[in-house]
């Protein structure tokens, strides 16, 4: 069609392992805001990699066709030359530079060995006024807000010439008011012409701004709604996203399960940010998990899951921490990991390459890490083979594939990983054990097995945490549900009866 | 499968990449000199000359695997406490003993100082060390005011210089004092193998097949046999070798059997993971860095016995040889992996280089050329296996 800006066909992207994106078709019209959504992982930013170059021609199927041609962008240079600019959720700004250095980092003004910082400076305060920024080009970056900073990226966007604006979660770390000023920007360059991408989780920032809204779920295109067209009500965008069977995806719960007392008892609990020591990142947070239960905290990404949890072992995450916490009715003080491991908790990090295993060590190393006391005698010397005894135990309960237990574990899949991860954590042998998005990355089936030895840990009367951005996996299970939105915890919810939708509505219509 | 194999082959041969090329070198050197490289008195001078390499690597060696951090004072070290031992030994005809003490005592607390500041300051390793290494330099020449003490006290060389001697002297050209020693070290190894062996098997753990142990068992008794033959055929077995081997014994015990030597790589493989796993990684990199100032005085020891005096310009360049030794076997410039076993062949390859150079008679600054090259060499080796490992 004449006023379509951008086509891409039948795009088909797989990982190693994995089909991140199978046969989908995404079009984008001259001169509207359309709206890409979707659950974490069904590939919404996968496709925008494809598009910006940064997956280069060749290592996908199908075609992009951009401003009526064939577009074969090996880099991001290519598509930025054709005016195709991507702001990351994660911003590209130096720190310790200017506003105005940061606008032309790559594409300096003036000579290369002569940059001219008069032009410079002067383009730079062009394009802030345009986005509306009322800062000098010389301020740095380290100086100014989230907010600002991403109206400096748009401004540098606009540097680029940009005529495709593609924003990934442009207001996950913004306020309310910066969002709304962000969006009613957008609207006003969209009357210039400017065409623009955006993904985003807030269903009511899409219907706000977007005129167009495409759906994608498990790599592939579900539907396009078109405002004035389609119903684009937040449930009917909500029930496109999750839309899928529940059927069988997870385990038999163990039968007549006894829940004992409160193993876990967190009231009160505020934390701050550790580097914007007045950003409030947990705030009065107050939840338990009884002997045997599981617990699922439901929430987006951002809204200060992780970060209550590794607050709560032994102060891993925050400065200023402030809240009770009991176990078994006691109240303890834990400040370091090492104490929280001593009073049989564990964090299973969702970060498992970052946080987790030592990716260059072997399966012995990393299952043994946090409990080497116990292969050890009085003089710290370690029992090799006690600990290559109790790697292999723990290969053969979990049905972890590895060729041997002396293999290192970045030669794992990401499935095997975690199960080494769950070793190492089920080997410190705690009673209360906290699962940072456990299935995060893994296959379907790795994901089945992860849940069936959650079950068993439950059924030998221990505490399970289930942080998970999957909704399908916390609704199948736990026991409750804890809803957390922006650092508070929103609702709690029965399992039984919890509905993807009710638990989506809780966090949109959390926000005040 | 297949492919899982062809990359363990290539583990295997990149872990053993340093010996074979170590091999290699000896054999080039042993050709090109005539055999003279293996003369007993050369194989000696191995030893003596390379003793300060051995002992600030295996410390070194630690402060590498908590990240790929190094220690660039330790040169200065040696120079400043061999100063205050020197001072106290020659100017003030103190007593020995007390000597030695206050020596070690210096060392510590210089490591004790740079390690607090490294760890719980959070000041950068490169720099805190950049800054000790001028500082005890500086100090050092203020103590010698600028001057060579000498010459040291002769119980005091004899620590370091003497010989083992030969029980049955003048009997035949052989000390038999280190055929014998030689000897037992081999019964003791195998020993102690088969009973590890035995042991294993009656805990229900598995062991490596007999041939596999059996033919690394017999290289290491050839090694041990060889080389106490050598040093028989000269003045026998030199008390400095004892020296280096207990250190390099219990630094290679610490690494690879104790909780500590644990806590060193899991650190350098991953810091966040191991401070989550409740290791307390503000004393590791305190122990690492103590530690290795200790060492540094200890090689002052050593140093100041070899040159029989103190000057201004002792120990210069220690920290880069150490260093090398260290990336040379196999030690990861990223941190988290590398073994004392690494070091004395990274040590010994560096020795050799430069025993059979001169031998050969080559140019000094073509010497300092070809050790920068292997160690570039063995770097870039390190870093290509790893690329494609991933």
């Amino acid at each position: 069609m004449a006023n379509d800006l951008l086509e891409m066909k039948h795009i088909t992207k797989v990982f190693p392992g994995v089909k991140a994106l199978d046969d989908v078709n995404f079009i984008v019209k001259q001169g509207e805001i359309h709206a890409l959504v979707g659950e974490n992982g069904a590939g919404k930013s996968t496709l925008m990699n494809i598009l910006s170059g940064i997956y280069p021609y060749g290592s996908y199927q199908g075609d992009i066709i951009y401003q009526g041609e064939v577009q074969k962008f090996a880099s991001i240079r290519d598509s930025e030359s054709k005016g195709i600019v991507i702001i990351h959720q994660e911003l590209a700004l130096v720190p310790e530079m200017t506003i105005g250095e940061n606008m032309f980092l790559g594409v300096e003004r003036g000579h290369r060995f002569n940059i001219d910082w008069d032009e410079t400076y002067a383009l730079a305060a062009e394009y802030l006024r345009q986005v509306g920024l009322n800062e000098s080009p010389h301020t740095l970056i380290k100086d100014i807000g989230t907010g600002k900073q991403q109206l400096v990226e748009i401004a540098k966007a606009l540097a680029k010439k940009a005529r495709l604006l593609i924003l990934d979660e442009p207001t996950s770390s913004l306020n309310e008011d910066d969002s709304r000023a962000l969006l009613d920007l957008l609207l006003s360059f969209k009357t210039q012409g400017l065409t623009s991408i955006i993904i985003s989780h807030k269903i009511s920032e899409i219907s706000y701004c977007a005129d167009t809204i495409t759906i994608l779920r498990d790599g592939a295109t579900i539907e396009s709604l078109s405002k004035g067209k389609d119903d684009i009500s937040d449930n009917r965008i909500i029930q496109g996203m999750v839309g899928r069977k529940l059927t069988d995806r997870f385990p038999k719960r163990p039968a007549n399960r006894q829940l004992g007392d409160k193993a876990l008892e967190v009231s009160h609990w505020t934390t701050y940010h550790p580097v914007y020591t007045d950003k409030k990142v947990v705030d009065d947070v107050s939840f338990y998990v009884r002997s045997g239960e599981v617990i699922g905290i439901a929430g987006l990404m951002g809204a200060g899951r992780t970060e209550l949890m590794m607050s709560i072992f032994g102060h891993s995450y925050g400065t200023a921490t402030k809240g009770e916490l009991k176990i078994h009715g006691q109240p303890v003080a834990l400040n370091t990991p090492r104490e929280a491991i001593e009073h049989k908790l564990a964090y299973v990090t969702e970060d498992r390459k970052g946080n987790g295993l030592i990716l260059s060590n072997e399966v012995t190393v990393n299952t043994s890490l946090a409990n080497l006391k116990s292969i050890s005698n009085r003089l710290n010397v370690i029992d090799r083979d006690k600990e290559i005894h109790i790697a292999k135990d723990y290969v053969r309960k979990l049905e972890i594939k590895c060729p041997s237990v002396l293999q290192n574990v970045d030669h794992l899949s990401g499935g095997n990983q975690q199960k080494v991860l769950l070793a190492k954590w089920m080997f410190a042998d705690p009673d209360i054990l906290i699962l940072d998005e456990p299935t995060r990355g893994i296959d379907v089936g790795a994901k089945y097995e992860i849940y069936t030895i959650i079950n068993d840990l439950i059924s030998q009367g221990k505490s399970v945490i289930m942080v998970s951005s999957e909704l399908p996996e916390v609704i199948g299970m736990s026991d409750r549900i804890y809803i957390m939105n922006e650092g508070r915890m929103v609702g709690e919810l029965a399992a039984a009866g919890a509905t993807q939708e009710g638990i989506m509505n809780l966090i949109q219509h959390s926000k005040v | 499968m297949q492919v899982k194999r062809v990359a363990s082959i290539k583990d295997a041969l990149s872990q053993y990449m340093m010996m074979i090329a170590t091999v290699l070198v000896i054999l080039f050197f042993t050709i090109a000199t005539g055999g003279k490289l293996l003369y007993p008195q050369n194989v000696n001078n191995l030893i003596a000359q390379n003793a300060y390499v051995f002992v600030i690597a295996a410390g070194m060696l630690l402060c590498i695997l908590t990240g790929g951090n190094i220690d660039l004072s330790v040169g200065s070290i040696v120079c400043l406490v061999g100063a205050i031992g020197a001072t106290m030994m020659v100017k003030q005809s103190l007593p020995i003993w007390l000597a030695i003490i206050v020596m070690l005592l210096a060392g510590l607390a210089i490591g004790v100082l740079q390690g607090y500041l490294i760890a719980y300051i959070k000041v950068p390793p490169f720099i805190c060390t950049l800054a000790g290494m001028l500082m005890w330099r500086g100090l050092s020449n203020v103590v010698l005011e600028g001057l060579t003490i000498s010459p040291m006290p002769e119980p005091f060389l004899n620590l370091f210089n003497s010989y083992v001697p030969d029980m049955i002297p003048q009997t035949t050209g052989l000390n038999e004092t280190a055929v014998l020693i030689g000897v037992l070290m081999s019964g003791l190894l195998l020993v102690y193998k088969f009973r590890e062996r035995a042991g294993r098997s009656k805990k229900g753990y598995e062991n490596v097949s007999l041939t596999k142990e059996l033919i690394t068992d017999l290289i290491l008794v050839a090694l041990i046999l060889f080389f106490m033959i050598e040093l028989a055929q000269y003045k026998g077995i030199p008390v400095i070798l004892i020296w280096v081997a207990a250190i390099l014994a219990i630094y290679g015990y610490i690494t690879s059997k104790t909780t500590i030597g644990r806590h060193l790589y899991a650190v350098g493989g991953n810091q966040k993971a191991t401070k989550l796993s409740g290791i307390n990684t503000k004393k590791v990199f305190f122990f690492a860095y103590a530690n290795v100032a200790f060492l540094a005085a200890v090689t002052a020891m050593i140093t100041m016995a070899r040159l029989n005096s103190a000057n201004p310009t002792a120990g210069t360049n220690y920290e880069m040889d150490a260093i090398g030794a260290c990336f040379i076997g196999g030690a990861s410039a990223y941190g988290g992996s590398g073994t004392i076993g690494g070091v004395i062949i990274g040590a010994t390859l560096m020795g050799v280089l430069n025993l059979g150079m001169s031998i050969m008679g080559v140019d000094a600054n073509w010497q300092k050329v070809v050790k920068g090259a292997v160690l570039l060499a063995a770097v870039i080796f390190d870093v290509v296996s790893k690329k494609k490992s991933e």
